[in-house]
């Protein structure tokens, strides 16, 4: 299990320069935060580096529609002559957005309810927390989605809203674990003893010894959260057509296959891209935090 | 003895390479056991007891493991070159070990008999076939000489059900079944209480007598050493640094590493508790040049931090690998 | 603990969850903004048609008393109407689930047994060229979606090659098997049918591999890594001193202990499957219940929903608990040492 460590702050610049030296040992885990960082530069400056920003929004150019991909237009154009290289980078403006604001929403109360849970295992708060985050967890995660998005209007808020509601319980599901193991070491009972107040004891002993997996697990759900965001938005319940959400576009394009190939498949692989980048961050965390214990 | 040893290491060296570089852990050892002889094997925590008996097994895990150089004679034929057939045969019914850890060493998902089961099919019986129920008897027998009690509802459980003792117990039922030549014990009874580990020494010592096997006792602790061997290995650091008969070992320690072993406290760990020897064991990654005991040694002297020290024979059952003890050497 | 009552407790929590699940799919579904009767009978149904619905679907009594009826009539199979095709929801889910099960249980199937036997191999053969090829594949297999995996494959094998058809379960020319289970694969075989089988079964392959390529890869992975951890343990070293050939090693005694946990996420993968199946159903016009259920979701259809979810849920519920039982008799310590001879 992890191990429990003081974190005096000069101690913590040491460790952060030793766990960058671990993990840059690892090549792929290199190319998963370059891919990372790549994607987030795009996302943010898309308006300057895309070619044809204005394609993002709603724009027609049918004289240019349908084109295969060209030095003018990397990625080809869309049926309505949009370029769809720019509308990618746009798009990982969605998917990192959706991204980043669902695990906000998801992590607090998720590790908050997964404290408490395991600090008070046994007793009827412990059981009814639980109880209710085995009841999220019993419905297939994409289905629970589609199901909340339907009953709202479809639109991006309410997917994030939708995705946000099934995805919190593995938060609390892992801290719960780790949470319900650490009460029994012994630093807690010593705390516990001097009369440190609960909070303390949750937020200042037992928190600091699971952030290692949250913040690993929070890498590796980046990328779920994209993939889930994407068929949400292929289905027409996520990002709502003209906006280039990656999943619409796709969907857009698929009507067109053959054919027209570049219209769905480089929006697919940019999802890929995305996707592999942050598992390949997610799993180089891991390794890193796993050696730490070694 | 005018027959040659049943197992002889000559000269073995291993080495780990790991991500910071390569643990020259082995480095250079010498080791021999004759027929019907009880040996023991003595040295601080993490000077290489485990890893060379692994390396005699050849289960060293062998893509960090790397045996740059030394062969292992077992009945005058090299562990190192055998074929998977021949290797097989000498590990069912050669040599076998008892692993430190009983717990480690029995695989959580199989039953008692199961896995007792597989030991006797494949080291007992040879290349011929023999039928479940006589594979059942032996195993049943098997638990016997143990003295574990009820066998047959034993043979039924999982490894976890049973107490650490037991769990020791099986595993030298293990060891035993059929007739070995060679029984390695790597610190039996060490992770248990004090009173069963001694019952489990004594049930070895037993064992050993009854049918005459040979035994390589691993240990940290002089006392279980004194009790039991013929012959005392004294280690440190990846290679063998004394050798005598234990009443010559006991009355007249040479090496200053086991004097200092004896005038610590019995059980030792790595850096020594109140009389213990000053200084730890070295880094395998960069250990010092000439003898690797010399910077702990409060005798050194200018050669041993540049040579390595042999085997100097001290007399017909005592040899040192101290420069001290050399020809014309201070020591004498 | 006997094995029958590590059995009942689990179908004892599994059923509070699952009336647990029908309570929030209730209540979200009374939450939403709308009137059931008014949306049953059309805009320009008059007045005390939509009253005297109403009271039929008691709609005018207190909350609790509605989960009652409602959760009554589930039991018994009724889901009420279909907003969309105005039928039973009930003969719709009896029309369209067979379609999604089988595609279900052949990708679970690609998923489990694929994944276990490629992470086997890639462990037997750590480091080498099948073991690295493997394991880029699975990495690949886990990042990509399902959805875009469908696409890739309608397009190049059911477009550009035109290896396998694209759409439906069964050619058009050949007759369907007589109904037993409605998995087409299964009753064919029943009635003798072969050709009937082998049709069917191709059209199955694109979008079963397509569902199960991801979970495959996720098995393969856990697979790997978890033999490779357990080759270093003290007890296979001891097994191999012992004498027992590698062979046996490998096939048996690795074997079962690496299995716990691939087995355990099996169950997780099976809920990923079905969600992913709303899609794969989606892009190869599948007739199953996934893409009934999406597009009930489109198009508000509340009494689709509900049941559409709940099927599920219970579908997945019953997946964990066989699940559980395999693991169980995988690992003994599990079933053994809660509450018992330790």
């Amino acid at each position: 299990m992890v191990p429990a460590k003081p974190l005096a702050s000069a101690k913590r610049m040491e460790n952060l320069r030793r766990n960058w030296y671990k993990f840059s040992r690892n090549r792929m885990s290199i190319l998963g935060l370059f891919t990372v960082l790549l994607v987030t530069f795009l996302a943010v400056f898309a308006p300057l580096v895309a070619p044809h920003p204005e394609h993002a929004s709603a724009f027609v150019d049918f004289a240019n529609a349908s084109r295969p991909p060209s030095l003018e237009y990397p990625f080809g154009t869309d049926v309505i002559g949009r370029d769809i290289l720019s509308r990618i980078f746009f798009g990982f403006r969605f998917s990192l957005g959706m991204g980043v604001i669902v695990l906000s929403l998801v992590v607090p109360p998720g590790v908050v309810l997964g404290l408490v849970a395991g600090y008070n295992q046994g007793t009827w708060l412990d059981t009814v927390i639980m109880r209710i985050t085995d009841i999220f967890l019993a419905v297939p995660s994409l289905v629970l989605a589609l199901a909340i998005c339907s009953v709202l209007t479809p639109n991006l808020f309410n997917a994030m809203l939708a995705v946000s509601l099934m995805w919190w319980p593995w938060y609390a599901r892992l801290v719960y674990g780790l949470a319900s193991t650490l009460r029994n070491e012994f630093f807690v009972a010593s705390a516990e003893t001097i009369g440190a107040s609960k909070f303390h004891i949750l937020f200042r002993e037992i928190l600091p010894n699971c952030i290692s997996p949250i913040f690993t697990k929070m890498s590796l759900d980046m990328g779920w959260v994209i993939i889930i965001g994407s068929a949400l938005s292929f289905v027409g319940l996520g990002v709502q057509p003209p906006r280039p959400g990656l999943g619409t576009m796709v969907s857009d394009g698929s009507r067109y296959l053959p054919e027209q190939w570049w219209i769905s498949i480089f929006p697919s692989l940019a999802i890929v891209l995305v996707v592999l980048g942050f598992n390949l961050l997610g799993d180089g965390l891991r390794d890193m935090f796993a050696a730490e214990e070694a | 003895m005018s027959v040659g040893p049943l197992l002889d290491i000559k000269d073995l060296y291993v080495h780990f390479h790991v991500f910071g570089g390569t643990l020259k852990v082995l480095d250079g050892v010498n080791f021999t056991v004759y027929s019907g002889e009880k040996v023991g094997l003595v040295g601080e925590t993490g000077c290489g007891k485990t890893t060379t008996m692994k390396a005699v097994l050849r289960v060293l895990p062998m893509p960090p493991a790397r045996i740059p150089g030394g062969e292992i004679y077992f009945k005058g034929r090299d562990i190192l070159k055998m074929g998977a057939e021949e290797l097989g045969r000498v590990r069912g019914e050669g040599i076998s070990m008892v692993f430190q850890d009983p717990t480690a060493a029995l695989n959580p998902v199989f039953t008692i008999g199961q896995q007792l089961g597989a030991v006797v099919r494949y080291s007992l019986a040879g290349g011929k076939r023999i039928s479940r129920k006589e594979i059942h008897q032996r195993a049943v027998v098997a638990l016997k000489e143990v003295a574990l009690p009820d066998a047959e509802r034993l043979l039924k459980n999982y490894p976890f059900q049973l107490s650490g003792g037991m769990r020791q117990r099986v595993c030298i039922a293990m060891a035993v079944a059929g007739s070995r030549e060679l029984i390695v014990a790597d610190e039996p009874g060490t992770s248990l209480d004090v009173s069963i580990q001694d019952q489990i020494l004594r049930l070895l010592r037993r064992l050993v007598e009854e049918k005459n096997t040979s035994v390589i006792l691993i240990t940290h602790t002089l006392g279980v050493v004194r009790e039991i061997a013929d012959r005392v290995y004294v280690m440190y650091a990846g290679k063998m640094v004394e050798v005598a008969t234990t009443e010559e070992l006991f009355s007249r320690p040479l090496h200053p590493y086991t004097l200092g072993l004896m005038k610590a406290v019995p059980k030792l760990t790595g850096g020594g508790i109140a009389d213990g020897i000053p200084g730890r064991i070295p880094d395998y990654l960069d250990p010092p040049g000439g003898c690797r005991f010399h910077p702990r040694c409060d005798r050194a002297m200018g050669v041993c931090r540049r040579e390595k020290p042999w085997f100097y024979r001290v007399s017909d059952d005592h040899e040192v690998a101290c420069f001290l003890y050399r020809e014309g050497g201070k020591g004498k | 603990m006997s094995f029958i009552t590590f059995l009942v407790r689990r179908a004892i929590h599994s059923i509070f969850v699952v009336l647990g699940l029908s309570i929030v799919i209730f209540i979200i579904s009374r939450i939403m903004p709308g009137d059931p009767a008014r949306m049953a009978v059309g805009a320009r149904a008059p007045e005390w048609v939509v009253d005297n619905l109403r009271e039929q679907m008691h709609l005018t009594e207190p909350l609790h008393i509605q989960y009652y009826y409602w959760l009554r009539d589930a039991l018994r199979g009724d889901f009420g109407i279909s907003l969309v095709t105005r039928r039973p929801v009930a003969d719709d889910i009896k029309e369209f689930f067979p379609a999604t099960m089988e595609l279900a249980l052949l990708a679970g199937l690609i998923n489990g047994a694929g994944g276990i036997i490629l992470g086997t191999i890639s462990a037997w053969h750590k480091d080498k060229w099948v073991d690295n090829v493997v394991r880029v594949i699975s990495y690949l297999g886990v990042v990509t979606p399902s959805f875009i995996f469908a696409i890739l494959f309608l397009l190049l094998f059911g477009m550009t090659l035109e290896w396998m058809p694209t759409m439906g379960r069964l050619s058009p020319s050949l007759p369907r098997p007589s109904i037993i289970t409605g998995l087409i694969t299964v009753d064919s075989l029943l009635a003798g049918d072969f050709a009937a089988f082998f049709d069917a079964l191709w059209h199955l392959i694109l979008p079963a591999v397509a569902l199960g390529l991801g979970g495959m890869a996720q098995e393969a992975r856990i697979t790997r890594s978890t033999m490779s951890d357990n080759l270093t343990k003290d007890y296979i070293a001891a097994e191999r001193s012992l004498g027992i050939p590698e062979s046996v090693i490998m096939r048996s005694f690795l074997l079962k202990p690496s299995l716990i946990p691939t087995v355990s996420i099996l169950g997780l993968d099976f809920a990923a499957t079905l969600g992913n199946a709303f899609l794969v159903e989606l892009i190869f016009n599948w007739p199953g219940i996934s893409r009934y259920g999406i597009n009930a979701m489109l198009r508000k259809d509340l009494n689709a929903i509900s049941a559409v979810i709940l099927i599920l849920g219970v579908v997945f519920i019953v997946v964990n608990i066989m699940v559980d039982i395999i693991v169980a008799r995988l690992d003994p310590r599990i079933q053994l040492r809660a509450g018992g001879s330790e």
